[in-house]
């Protein structure tokens, strides 16, 4: 049972800390298809400064450095999504693809030069990211993720910007008019996103093993992500118990064989691996008839149209 | 109300200049690239073999070339199919791993002529393409979403079933990859006396590439020539100016989304059918390629099918070109960060097409209001985000 906790709070916090930004990025009104790749940026960059580090850099130092630097390029990576979104007015949809599919093809690049062989695996050591609370092994991205989702909750109702951000999402012409720059907040909106995804993507890859290979990216879990805000309608506090729920899935397939009942079912790992994926599209097809969107999402905003 | 355009305003060249400038910045960047990683070896050891492609090792390189390029056809043709009726088909990996499942079932089992496997390929793609129509015709699901998951349901459930607990009745354990196909279940390479897997000294160079150029021609004539073709581009342009002059809007949708699967699912039936490689089922994390390189062949081309061939050609040049590039310095990927680099810059390349259309006409007519401008179907990066907007609620 402890496993299967460890497991699910593992990608519970990955869930909702992506979704979380994708929340941010739909309320400006940019639909953010490129969660995925921001993740493997983000766990890209992270890995590499925690490589970088000197050895005997204290722990806290490392964790914190690591992360600053996902969360980071987290941001650039998602300047570029907004660059084309909202200054070019392209399509959001196709814009994101691109990114993820350039994610992969830079991070490859990188991890081989760094490794400087034909492999893009990289290894590094997690030890400094856990803590032991009472047999159960957490992550310090579980706390990091807490505190995220109860800033969101008050950035996004409690503050001017947050307001503003909904609206210019809602109907950004109307936002404009009483003298809000919807440009701007929707850059913000975008660049919110790509920090929460950035770390969200180093909160993957880093807790769970100490080698990843970057040809995988990070297996679909941006796109989940999408599913899980949808599911939580974007609401902070719903997509943090939609993460939970999705999590739950995800970690059958690292746990199916310690636990007696579910090995006996004789299922393969793949079919595990599917089961979220599967999940995520019956929960859809019975919701989003009622789900609600943010209106103007998906659309540039343009200041001379009526 | 416009009168008659000259060639070079007219909307085809304008978006062929637009493409060309797509590509001629994302090699630029890849050449800023390789400069970074190899300094001054980046011409010799790397971007030399990018630009030749195949030709850098004539005549198997070439070989190479054109059989990468039939599934990227196929692909790509998918994708802009899908364009034209205001869909995105990101789901074009899904359903070639489908059909790369259904062909290899027919071809290792049951070892049945190439045609049949070849049939089944697509018919295995269809059922998977439509079913993200369903969902968006019925469920009123995002079809980009409903797409994306069933890739990965699509990988994961045809790799449990060939990989079987690695005792699968199609999975040669030894190799970790399925069986390879053998004798009638390959398709021909012999086309009219001429065989091509000899000229070009590359065993799995079959007839699939021109396969792939009539099913590009057919499409063409189906999209431009037919009713079918009208009612599917009018459903593109505009839903409801389409709903309201009774086309059934919901019928278009699924059956767009079944040709466009059923055009990756062939793909992949024209490239495992050549013996052109093997499925490996244990590498179950990584969707195949194939499918979203349908997506730069399919912008670069505007949605085209005749510009797919052409555009699928280069793609696959540039990849082939990165696998020959000096290994110990140059990561092959390099190809894949040029032609997503590609992508991005077709997402605005209406930005590109008025600039051109501003310079080529002196900038005599005034701009076109670009929400109008992105209702026109040969605008495939305007179509789905025009419709999309509230779909999800």
């Amino acid at each position: 049972m402890f496993l299967m906790l460890k497991y699910a709070l593992l990608s519970a916090t990955v869930l909702m800390l992506v979704a979380l930004g994708g929340c941010f990025s739909e309320h400006s009104g940019v639909i953010n298809l490129a969660l995925e790749g921001i993740m493997v940026i983000g766990g890209l960059m992270g890995i590499l400064v925690l490589n970088l580090l000197p050895a005997d850099t204290l722990p806290v130092w490392k964790v914190a450095l690591s992360i600053a630097a996902a969360a980071v390029a987290g941001v650039i990576y998602s300047a570029l999504l907004a660059f084309s979104a909202i200054n070019l007015k392209a399509d959001q949809t196709i814009g994101g693809t691109a990114l993820n599919l350039l994610s992969t093809a830079i991070a490859m690049v990188v991890a081989k030069r760094f490794n400087g062989s034909q492999s893009a695996k990289l290894s590094y050591d997690n030890t400094p990211f856990m803590f032991q609370i009472g047999g159960l092994t957490v992550n310090v991205f579980l706390f990091i993720g807490i505190v995220l989702l109860i800033l969101s909750i008050v950035v996004l109702y409690k503050t001017r910007f947050g307001l503003r951000l909904q609206a210019c999402g809602e109907h950004p012409q109307a936002a404009d008019s009483v003298g809000i720059n919807v440009y701007k907040m929707r850059w913000s909106g975008v660049l919110i996103s790509g920090f929460l995804a950035g770390i969200g993507g180093f909160a993957y890859i880093v807790p769970a093993v100490q080698v990843w290979n970057f040809e995988v990216g990070v297996a679909g879990m941006g796109f989940l992500a999408l599913a899980v805000m949808i599911f939580g309608q974007w609401k902070p506090g719903r997509i943090a118990l939609a993460a939970i729920f999705f999590a739950i899935f995800k970690s059958l397939a690292n746990i199916y064989d310690s636990i007696s009942w579910l090995n006996a079912l004789h299922l393969t790992k793949e079919l595990y691996n599917m089961m979220p994926f599967a999940a995520s599209m019956i929960i859809l097809a019975f919701t989003s008839k009622r789900s609600r969107a943010p209106k103007a999402e998906g659309i540039p905003y343009d200041k001379g149209q009526r | 109300m416009e009168k008659k355009q000259s060639f070079f305003t007219s909307a085809g060249f304008v978006s062929l200049l637009s493409s060309i400038i797509c590509i001629i910045i994302g090699l630029v960047v890849g050449f800023v690239v390789l400069l970074l990683l190899g300094g001054e070896k980046a011409y010799s050891d790397g971007f030399r073999q990018i630009l030749l492609g195949g030709f850098y090792m004539m005549p198997s390189g070439i070989g190479k070339e054109i059989v990468t390029a039939a599934p990227l056809i196929m692909c790509g043709l998918s994708v802009a199919f899908a364009f034209k009726t205001g869909l995105f088909n990101i789901g074009a990996s899904g359903q070639y791993t489908l059909g790369a499942f259904g062909g290899l079932i027919f071809a290792i089992l049951l070892h049945a002529p190439w045609y049949v496997c070849l049939l089944m390929a697509t018919l295995f793609g269809a059922v998977w393409g439509a079913i993200p129509g369903i969902f968006k015709a019925y469920l009123n699901v995002n079809e980009v979403i409903t797409s994306i998951m069933f890739n990965w349901i699509g990988l994961y459930g045809c790799n449990t079933i060939m990989y079987g607990r690695g005792s699968g009745a199609m999975y040669n354990a030894k190799q970790a990859k399925t069986f390879p196909v053998t004798g009638g279940s390959l398709i021909p390479s012999k086309i009219f006396g001429w065989d091509l897997a000899e000229s070009f000294g590359y065993k799995s160079c079959t007839i699939a590439i021109f396969l792939a150029i009539i099913v590009a021609v057919i499409l063409y004539i189906i999209l431009n020539k037919t009713t079918f073709g009208y009612e599917l581009k009018a459903c593109g342009s505009n839903r409801n100016a389409a709903k309201y002059a009774g086309i059934n809007e919901r019928r278009n949708i699924i059956l767009s989304m079944l040709i466009a699967g059923a055009l990756a699912g062939f793909g992949a039936g024209l490239f495992y059918l050549s013996g052109a490689a093997q499925w490996i089922p244990g590498d179950s994390t990584a969707l195949p390629s194939e499918g979203f390189d349908g997506i730069s062949v399919a912008l670069l081309a505007s949605s085209n099918p005749i510009g797919a061939i052409f555009s699928a050609l280069f793609i696959s040049h540039i990849t082939t070109g990165g696998g020959l590039m000096n290994a110990s310095l140059f990561p092959p990927e390099i190809a894949d960060i040029i032609s997503g680099i590609i992508i991005y810059l077709c997402a605005f390349s209406l930005l590109f097409r008025n600039m051109i259309r501003n310079l080529l006409t002196g900038r005599k007519k005034e701009k076109p209001a670009p929400a109008k401008a992105q209702l026109k179907p040969d605008a495939p990066a305007a179509g789905p985000a025009a419709n999309d907007g509230k779909e999800r609620e």
